[in-house]
């Protein structure tokens, strides 16, 4: 079961009246390695890996959602007063003509969102694998939208999201040592 | 909509910040279930946010929905800002 | 008891792309990429060095030993 509380896990501020940025940052809402897919992967996963597992995705499934709505909260700041013609000049005119300033399920290209960017093989060392890497890939994409933007408190939020990611990381390649079973066996040297 | 007090901020921030503590404590309990000191640290600031949570949601209105929050007579699920708002 | 000494290691690393004498483009020289604490660190021990709790949510992790700031190589190290 699912709740939800009226806050955001970070404080997002955006200093910047810059409506570009927000097509940059739609990358982590809507790509192939953002907050939505990592979401939908975990808790997908969590349904067939071994059982001393599943705590894990279930909490880091849930907190990608937060980080969702955080992306989504950067994304709104920067469009929600832009004009028409602010919205063009951001390069999100095509947007704009199908969704005004509602946000959508796409990549920065504009790429819409789909299931073929997760994976479950039911295999626990394959999907944690795939985790791991989702992880590193989704820490990369934030060092490449901070590199892009000059808004001092947005990256702030940026770099939390990026430093999550290595956290995440670090709890999956554990996880992969829990199903390795060696941790607890007695070593003979 | 009226303007946000800055204690609004404030309290809120300090309930993101504990709320933070129990979710990096939360994972990494997840993957050493047995580090009893963490799981202490964790029943800690569980107390401590509930209690924070406790005083914000007694000036503004309730953080959580379907019963996990009690409401006041005005239903302010409804009526505060939302947090992608503030 | 285990204390995760002071990070022996670095969270940059660099190398030159082969730069060809056709390429069209002036070379970029160096290239970056970040070895974040997590690939150093194999299961994490207990009681290691936190960070107070506003602290912590400012950077985004509660172990200082996790934390990696990020900015942008290219513009620091000027190109």
């Amino acid at each position: 079961m699912w709740f939800y509380e009226k806050k955001l896990q970070y404080p997002v501020r955006v200093s910047t009246c810059n409506p570009k940025l927000a097509k940059y940052l739609i990358e982590q809402y809507g790509g192939a390695d953002g907050e939505l897919a990592a979401a939908l992967r975990y808790l997908n996963q969590r349904y067939t890996i071994p059982d001393k597992v599943v705590g894990l995705l279930t909490d880091i499934g849930t907190e990608e959602f937060a980080h969702l709505e955080m992306i989504a909260t950067m994304v709104y700041k920067l469009t929600k007063d832009a004009t028409p013609e602010q919205l063009k000049e951001a390069g999100l005119g095509e947007h704009y003509v199908n969704h005004d300033s509602a946000l959508f399920y796409n990549n920065a290209a504009g790429t819409p969102w789909t299931a073929t960017y997760i994976q479950a093989k039911g295999d626990p060392i394959a999907d944690l694998y795939e985790d791991i890497a989702a992880e590193e890939k989704a820490r990369a994409t934030y060092q490449w939208i901070i590199d892009m933007s000059d808004d001092p408190d947005l990256n702030d939020g940026l770099r939390f999201l990026r430093q999550r990611e290595i956290v995440h990381s670090q709890r999956f390649r554990e996880a992969v040592e829990i199903l390795k079973e060696e941790r607890d066996r007695k070593k003979f040297f | 909509m009226k303007e946000l007090p800055q204690e609004y901020y404030q309290l809120l921030e300090e309930i993101q910040a504990a709320d933070f503590v129990l979710v990096e404590l939360s994972l990494y309990l997840d993957t050493h279930p047995n580090d009893i000191e963490a799981i202490q640290q964790f029943n800690q600031y569980a107390q401590y946010s509930k209690q924070l949570k406790q005083m914000f949601e007694s000036k503004f209105g309730a953080l959580q929905q379907f019963g996990n929050s009690f409401s006041d007579a005005n239903w302010s699920w409804g009526t505060m800002p939302w947090p992608w708002q503030v | 008891m285990n204390e995760k000494h002071q990070k022996s290691f670095t969270t940059v690393k660099s190398y030159r792309p082969f730069h060809s004498r056709y390429d069209p483009c002036k070379p970029i020289g160096v290239k970056y990429y970040s070895t974040p604490p997590n690939l150093f660190l194999g299961f994490q021990p207990p009681n290691l060095q936190q960070f107070s709790a506003k602290e912590a949510l400012k950077k985004g992790t509660l172990w200082r030993f996790f934390y990696d700031y990020y900015e942008n190589p290219y513009e620091k190290k000027g190109r």
